[in-house]
């Protein structure tokens, strides 16, 4: 029992200490990237190339008051960071990083996922609510009901990959994929994957559909009122869950620990020597790479032209490719099934 | 079976665990020098006027509405996805009423404007 116990702890560490890097650097990136996309340099003071820049941020985080404001629920105010980390980072503990390379390896993998995607936005109204300011209000307001619309066109998206699958375990689907590239599910469920990707970024509230703290109109949103490590926290939810929906883009629809040239007569022996964790890495720094690039690229929506994406464009786009999907698995369609 | 979802729950623990630890650092850590000033709630320099928990649009009302039908509906749509293959035309068709009805359903939301948002 305790072998056991402490068996998955070192699974969880082996996870959670990579994770944690990752987001700290992915903040770095994020800086450096768009700088040079904006023809700047972005932070290159601290350390060589600026590299120790996000440990300097975390100090000084980490050293900074954190201030309760005099009518906010002191209680409710201090549970909402927990309730934002909490579900973004035990998200991953279904996520495969290679073949049986996952912490927990459940049937229920994806219902898991979209769970606890879903529980990340009760920190986040508990956060506004609780600060009692207008900002943090509406910027709660707006950013469950962005969240909540594009959660229903991410869970249609994901109803398609579990059709061309058949199974709900993330490692299933994965091997479901098992070829070349295009036999992938990118190829055959291509709106999916395009309502899965635009959902995901709604998701996660980022730019272009960053209008929760879009900083020009209510200053930064729910967490307008937190300061310090309270602010820290939800700043690393949120890169965390960045990088968890970039990861799992590339299980749902890239293949993930599988080659993109394997079964190919000369090309595919000739990676052979390539691990199939650094694959589903490559291809999730890929679609980490698109968030910024996205940010440096996209003017800010609206909130009516958000909401109209959402409701009157992607979640019908999705009903109507799953009709077409279920006829298709039914007549036995398709190269893929 | 259920013992794979031990590690589930651990994490969940250490998620947990990871949310508290920064926050007590913080404090223990950072100085403590509390000001009306610098409590009172952010207002870009004002002085707060009322109460900030004040009335708001309706219409978040009615999309948290229609998003608990379609979760709803999605949580249906997985385990069914998935024995897709078996369950044959008896299965597709139940799933077919169900999903029509609330597609009927939306587009009477979309047609009585609830879906307009400006």
């Amino acid at each position: 029992m305790i072998e056991t116990l402490l068996w998955h702890s070192a699974k969880i560490w082996a996870v959670l200490i990579p994770l944690f890097v990752a987001v700290a650097y992915y903040t770095y990136v994020e800086r450096r990237v768009i700088g040079h996309m904006q023809d700047r340099r972005g932070p290159n003071r601290v350390g060589y190339r600026g590299l120790l820049q996000p440990i300097a941020d975390a100090l000084k985080l980490l050293f900074k008051e954190i201030t309760i404001p005099s009518q906010a629920n002191r209680v409710l105010f201090l549970i909402a960071p927990t309730m934002a980390i909490m579900p973004a980072l035990a998200a991953w503990a279904v996520v495969p990083f290679g073949e049986g390379l996952a912490v927990a390896d459940i049937n229920a993998g994806v219902l898991y996922i979209l769970a606890m995607t879903s529980l990340g936005i009760y920190g986040l109204l508990l956060a506004g609510w609780a600060s009692n300011s207008k900002y943090a209000l509406f910027g709660t307001m707006r950013a469950s009901a962005q969240i909540v619309s594009y959660e229903i066109a991410l869970g249609f998206a994901l109803v398609g990959v579990l059709m061309a699958a058949g199974t709900m375990n993330l490692g299933g689907i994965v091997e479901a994929q098992a070829g070349p590239f295009w036999e992938w599910f990118w190829l055959p469920l291509l709106p999916l994957f395009i309502v899965y990707w635009i959902s995901g970024v709604a998701e996660t509230n980022r730019a272009p559909f960053d209008i929760a703290e879009g900083e020009s109109e209510i200053v930064a949103g729910f967490h307008v009122e937190y300061s310090g490590m309270a602010f820290a926290i939800f700043f690393l939810a949120e890169y965390a869950n960045m990088l968890l929906i970039s990861l799992l883009a590339a299980i749902f629809f890239f293949g993930g620990w599988y080659s993109p040239f394997e079964g190919i007569p000369v090309l595919g022996p000739a990676f052979d020597w390539v691990p199939g964790t650094v694959w589903v890495l490559l291809k999730a720094a890929f679609f980490a790479f698109c968030y910024l690039w996205f940010r440096a690229t996209f003017p800010r929506y609206r909130y009516d032209q958000l909401m109209r994406l959402g409701w009157k464009v992607l979640i019908p786009v999705t009903v109507v490719w799953l009709v077409v999907l279920t006829g298709l698995i039914y007549a036995g369609i398709g190269p893929w099934f | 079976m259920l013992e794979n979802y031990l590690p589930v729950l651990m994490f969940i623990i250490v998620g947990l665990v990871f949310g508290a630890l920064p926050l007590i650092a913080g404090f223990v850590l950072g100085p403590r020098r509390p000001h009306p000033e610098k409590q009172a709630p952010y207002e870009c320099g004002f002085e707060a006027f009322e109460d900030s928990r004040m009335k708001f649009d309706v219409r978040y009302y009615l999309v948290a509405l229609l998003f608990i039908l379609f979760d709803l509906e999605i949580a249906f749509l997985f385990p069914w996805a998935v024995v897709l293959e078996d369950i044959g035309l008896f299965g597709i068709a139940a799933m077919g009423l169900f999903v029509g009805l609330l597609v009927i359903g939306l587009l009477y939301e979309w047609q009585k404007g609830a879906l307009e948002w400006e």
